[in-house]
């Protein structure tokens, strides 16, 4: 029997989400709103080995109540409880600050044996927080966990993507990991879990809740980060279409991996020939 | 008359027209330009000609015309019937030049473009604009000329109807050179007999299509699939007929059963969301706001839920949709991985599918050949496949002839006709002929000899008998 804790987030559903030009935040108001899809691998992995050992899986969230939202598709994923961090004290978090407070969160739910993150989200892409959060608990941790393979006596035993490389490794519980997209593939919303649980509650736990630290260390207060500047990058959709034949083609291409210094000049079988 | 072949002069002809880079001949036609997505069967045209204007199409026509030489006009070559291959020789006329978008016309809702714009391209365009194309077939990378030219169906017909609902207006080039225009960019049109209706669908036999008026939608806001898990594949069609009746308007309705899941699974590399049972239908709403969807999926739950459903999963945002429909849409290259195929795309009223499925499902046990399907279980149109896996290659086609036979006749019996989508091309047409009767073909036959009195356009497609005969025909008892 484990207690399994997700950290989900609700993100804007469109990338294309636009800026405010003066403080360059992300204009979030009227943008349809979505579990951020790295959680969703979380929340599987963390189903699967409920089902797989037993056990409980809590959801928390940081967030205005709209929040909500997200809590009720992860019970009905198969979720067992969700905790709502909100309160206006929050507002304006950067990742430092959005680590403690979910830390703090965590902390008062006490007996927790893995905590699974996402291994970012869409809207920030820092991939900080999970890291954070297990630092400030005192947690081992790993990020980018791409199999999960079973909870036994050792720990957790995962494998881990090192870009070029894969970790195997266990992690003593308790622990956090943050997943990839590689980790599984999340099931869809059950009807029949929404209709049992749509008179379930959802906890709203506010600073005071979780935490008898003053406000400096939350939102913005607690945020050292400074944002300088934030602005959409310059785009790369500049392109060129070439046509002709097979062989112009291929020759043009063959020139232009050269000039551009892709590629150096090797011995060419139809060139040699010529 | 026979057909002139080209001599060397001839292609000079074709030279000067659409200019010398733009006339493929010899050793220059590569083998996909000599088929379509049908099968292995080759037939060389003795020239490609590409280009890029009407008056280059009239010209080229005007030329054939007086020298007697066919000419099979093609788009992406992705058909399924061997529509777009030149099976008497003579021009294979390629529209991939033609491609440009010519207008999106925001105070009609319109578009004007030429035959050879790519369908997803096309979609993208217009989405990006806010607009919407409903027709959705299977093969995004096919061309609107070629989807018009096959009325071609896909997905979203059970809510906004098939490719022939949207095309308002056609420009096109008759046998003999002649340009005509028919309908227009006008919503009510009972001016005379509408030509317009009697190109769609005519896969070139009658003219070639050189510009298309398409009517186009306000895109949708907001969608929503269900993946509905049912304990057999008969529970889940008959599902269907309820669904209808409920009045909901689902834009898409398709079944699937975990054989063709899997190998989906397996071509992608990639798992689907949900594995727990042995059939599934899948269904997608459109609407303009959530409280809207909300309110029909929830109804229709219900209705599934009542008629023996396993659970009802939702996918509400981009990333749930896809996990659904990237594998819907691998299924029949998944298919094609696995093994050699023999394809029927009947449609029956939407009433009678559950009775047709379980026909096929009756033949494979009976036939020995393992017989997949799936397809648009809303619109009664199904896509069912004989595979040849490890039978022989005599012995499998001729259970997979046996198979036809029997789909093709049972699918008259259920008032439902040979094509729903894909079109007759040269392999359906003896079973067309055997469903229209005598006294319909004979119509064809005098509206083909109208348009085409010297039967260069397209030869051997549609109803008329061609070279092909001898290589498909004999191999069919259907017309004995």
């Amino acid at each position: 029997m484990v207690h399994i804790v997700v950290c989900i987030k609700q993100v804007p559903e469109s990338r294309d989400v636009e800026m405010d030009p003066v403080t360059g935040s992300l204009l979030r108001e009227g943008a349809a709103s979505v579990m951020n899809p790295f959680d969703l691998y979380g929340l599987e992995a963390a189903i699967a080995l409920k089902e797989h050992h037993g056990g409980t899986v809590t959801v928390i969230t940081m967030g205005p109540p709209q929040a909500e939202d997200v809590i009720r598709e992860a019970y009905m994923m198969g979720a067992d409880r969700g905790i709502m961090l909100s309160d206006r004290e929050f507002a304006g978090a950067d990742t430092l600050a959005t680590s403690y407070t979910l830390s703090q969160g965590i902390r008062r739910l006490g007996d927790v044996d893995l905590i699974i993150c996402g291994l970012q989200t869409t809207d920030g892409d820092t991939a900080q927080v999970g890291p954070g959060i297990a630092e400030l608990l005192g947690l081992p941790h790993e990020a980018a966990v791409q199999t999960v393979h079973k909870v036994d006596e050792a720990g957790l035993w995962v494998q881990r993507d090192m870009g070029d490389m894969v970790m195997e490794l266990s992690l003593k519980l308790p622990c956090l990991i943050t997943v990839t997209r590689q980790v599984n593939q999340p099931r869809l919303l059950s009807f029949r879990r929404k209709m049992a649980t749509k008179d379930w509650p959802v906890e709203v736990w506010n600073r005071a809740d979780i935490s008898a630290d003053g406000p400096d260390y939350f939102g913005l207060d607690g945020s050292p980060t400074q944002v300088e500047r934030m602005f959409p990058p310059e785009p790369h959709d500049q392109h060129e279409r070439w046509e002709g034949t097979s062989r112009d083609l291929s020759e043009r291409l063959q020139k232009w991996l050269l000039d551009e210094k892709f590629v150096e000049q090797g011995a060419a079988p139809w060139k040699s020939e010529s | 008359m026979p057909y002139s072949k080209l001599s060397k002069g001839f292609l000079e002809a074709l030279r000067s027209i659409v200019g010398p880079q733009h006339v493929l001949c010899g050793t220059q036609i590569t083998e996909d330009y000599q088929r379509d997505e049908l099968a292995e069967d080759l037939f060389c045209p003795e020239a490609v000609v590409v280009p890029e204007s009407t008056e280059q199409v009239s010209q080229l026509l005007q030329w054939a015309f007086e020298h007697n030489v066919p000419v099979t006009t093609r788009g992406s070559g992705t058909g399924l019937c061997g529509g777009s291959v030149a099976v008497e020789g003579g021009i294979v006329l390629s529209t991939a030049r033609m491609n440009q978008i010519l207008e999106v016309d925001q105070q009609n809702l319109m578009a004007v473009v030429q035959p050879g714009v790519i369908l997803m391209e096309f979609q993208k365009f217009v989405e990006d604009q806010g607009l919407f194309y409903p027709p959705d077939p299977g093969e995004k990378t096919a061309t609107l000329g070629g989807n018009v030219s096959t009325n071609a169906g896909g997905m979203r017909a059970v809510k906004y109807g098939v490719t022939r609902d949207y095309v308002i207006g056609l420009e096109a080039v008759l046998a003999d050179g002649t340009v005509i225009e028919t309908g227009g960019k006008v919503v009510k049109n009972s001016s005379g007999y509408s030509l317009n209706h009697l190109l769609i669908g005519s896969e070139g036999t009658l003219a070639v299509i050189t510009k298309l008026t398409l009517k186009l939608l306000p895109k949708p806001e907001k969608q929503i699939s269900l993946l509905v898990p049912f304990p057999s594949l008969r529970e889940a069609i008959e599902t269907v007929p309820r669904i209808l009746a409920a009045k909901v308007v689902p834009t898409a309705i398709e079944f699937l059963q975990r054989e063709v899941l899997e190998a989906a699974e397996k071509y992608l590399g990639k798992q689907f969301p949900d594995s727990s049972a042995p059939a599934y239908l899948l269904l997608t709403f459109y609407g303009q706001n959530v409280v809207e969807l909300e309110s029909v999926y929830e109804k229709t739950a219900h209705v599934c839920l009542d008629a023996g459903a396993i659970d009802v999963l939702i996918a509400n945002s981009p990333d749930r949709q896809e996990s659904i429909w990237q594998t819907r849409g691998a299924f029949l290259e998944a298919l094609k991985a696995m093994s050699a195929l023999e394809e029927v795309d009947v449609v029956v009223p939407p009433s009678e599918i559950a009775a047709f499925v379980q026909f096929t499902k009756d033949l494979e046990a009976e036939l020995e050949a393992r017989i997949l399907s799936f397809g648009h279980a809303g619109d009664g149109n199904l896509h069912v496949y004989i595979l040849q896996d490890e039978l022989p290659k005599d012995e499998w086609q001729r259970r997979a002839h046996q198979a036809m036979d029997a789909m093709y006749a049972r699918a008259k019996q259920l008032r439902g006709q040979v094509s729903g989508e894909h079109g007759i091309g040269y392999a359906k047409r003896p079973y067309l002929r055997s469903s229209l009767g005598a006294a319909q073909m004979q119509l064809m036959r005098g509206i083909k000899d109208v348009f085409d009195p010297k039967g260069i356009l397209n030869p051997g497609k549609v109803w008329s008998p061609s070279a092909a005969d001898s290589v498909k025909l004999e191999e069919s008892n259907w017309m004995h």
